[in-house]
């Protein structure tokens, strides 16, 4: 026989029987499902986030079936998801709290300055790596909207220089939060309406030369927040756990950072 | 002491990664935490070990008789090892589901690695005998585990440092692989 025939029946042969092994083996060996990891994957949005904190929408089914993970844990899904999902495996729904993520700065390009004008690549880490950001605020949004690339429903737009989160439309997964490298995106409840929109540490009067909607640590607002809102150093931080209903936090802040956002509307339900 | 130095020559002296450069893309790609690199490392010794055993019967047995084995190493060696690794992979599923799950996800990640594909290839090269094969395929992927141990544990202690911003990442993890290999380096001549 000439090498070509050799080699093509040498080559097909191995193939054959690796493959009739492997037939054989998946057929007698294989380890059988649980079915209902299907079907709660299906019930599942399947957008592959990985906010719940697990490695996408099967993942996180598997969990789920096997008693590792409340069935409440799909922001993109939503509370309806949870009880359809509570529902096919015959649990008690837990309640879900929607959550969403906020930009927590307000220093937007009429407000607060910038000390250079940066000319690179349009992206906040690579503005940040250049000489820590072209914003006067060392702790302000620099606008470059790296948080808005990631986002996977487009959530977030850039709006006078600074990242704006859309409510209705944000599901909570998380990567923006990554993304930032200011760390200024937080995710709060969904229902949570004031907000302390700053996160600079300086003291007042470098707030003040930097920014005109900072928060400038005077204290106001804890007084009348009902210990919904703390201090940390100069910053005023609000302890989402607690209600924040008090609406004269909005009216009194002399730095204007403390604004009230529209009622939440909730698309899931 | 042939055997020992056969051992010590594929760990430290010939390491496959530091001194050969093969299996370059799990040692950068699963080098962030210890518990994935152990993982990696056990699927790499258990794949090795096995393939070298496999391809020494296939060469031997088949493509030396048939007079295959000039040009048709290769492609037969990859077709095997990873038919064999899937097949490892059930067998493993049904029989030993902690092992599965400490080793699964790596197993098909290391299938067609240069390393595995490597060290068939040497052992053909060097003409071992079938015991011999099995001996430098497994110190070889010990030697592979040590790396990825070694560089593991650093890259996690530079993780908490602060180099220049301009190092930071995958820049000051490949410095450190070239000082690693750097200092590897010192072990030849141990072993001729």
């Amino acid at each position: 026989m000439d090498p070509i025939t050799t080699s093509t029946l040498c080559i097909g042969g191995i193939g054959l029987a690796s493959a009739a092994a492997l037939a054989v083996a998946e057929k007698y060996l294989s380890v059988p499902q649980d079915p209902r990891i299907g079907k709660v994957t299906e019930m599942l949005p399947g957008a592959n986030c990985g906010g719940c904190g697990y490695a996408g929408c099967a993942d996180y089914a598997r969990a789920i079936v096997s008693g590792h993970a409340e069935c409440n844990l799909c922001a993109p899904g939503g509370p309806a998801c949870a009880q359809a999902i509570a529902a096919f495996l015959g649990r008690a729904a837990a309640a879900m709290e929607r959550r969403v993520a906020i930009v927590l700065c307000c220093g937007d390009d009429t407000e607060a300055l910038r000390r250079a004008a940066y000319n690179g690549i349009t992206d906040c880490s690579a503005a940040q790596a250049t000489a820590g950001g072209d914003k006067g605020c060392t702790y302000g949004c620099l606008g470059y909207g790296s948080c808005g690339r990631v986002c996977p429903v487009n959530a977030i737009r850039i709006v006078n220089g600074i990242a704006k989160v859309d409510k209705a439309l944000c599901i909570a997964c998380g990567k923006c939060v990554a993304a930032c490298p200011r760390k200024l995106i937080k995710l709060v409840p969904a229902a949570a309406e004031i907000h302390v929109l700053c996160s600079s540490k300086d003291k007042g009067p470098a707030v003040k030369k930097v920014c005109g909607t900072g928060c400038i640590g005077c204290r106001i607002c804890t007084k009348l927040a009902d210990g919904a809102i703390n201090m940390d150093g100069f910053l005023a931080v609000v302890d989402y756990a607690k209600p924040l209903t008090n609406e004269e936090t909005v009216a009194k802040c002399p730095g204007h950072c403390i604004r009230k956002d529209a009622p939440a509307s909730t698309p899931n339900s | 002491m042939e055997y020992l130095l056969l051992i010590i020559s594929a760990i430290l002296v010939n390491n496959f990664v530091l001194s050969r450069f093969l299996g370059i893309c799990p040692f950068l790609g699963v080098s962030k935490k210890i518990s994935t690199a152990l993982g990696m490392s056990g699927a790499v010794v258990f794949v090795i070990t096995i393939a070298s055993a496999v391809t020494w019967c296939l060469q031997t047995y088949l493509l030396v008789p048939l007079g295959l084995d000039k040009f048709l190493q290769t492609l037969s060696f990859i077709l095997v090892i990873a038919a064999l690794v899937q097949l490892i992979d059930i067998v493993m599923k049904r029989f030993a589901p902690p092992l599965h799950a400490a080793l699964g996800i790596f197993l098909p990640l290391i299938t067609t690695n240069c390393a595995v594909l490597g060290v068939a290839v040497l052992n053909m090269k060097e003409g071992y005998g079938f015991f011999k094969s099995v001996l430098f395929g497994f110190a070889a992927a010990l030697g592979f585990a040590l790396a990825l141990l070694i560089f593991t544990g650093l890259r996690e202690k530079i993780e908490r440092a602060a180099p220049p911003r301009c190092f930071k990442g995958v820049a000051i993890s490949l410095v450190t692989a070239g000082l690693l290999s750097l200092a590897f380096m010192g072990f030849s001549g141990l072993v001729k």
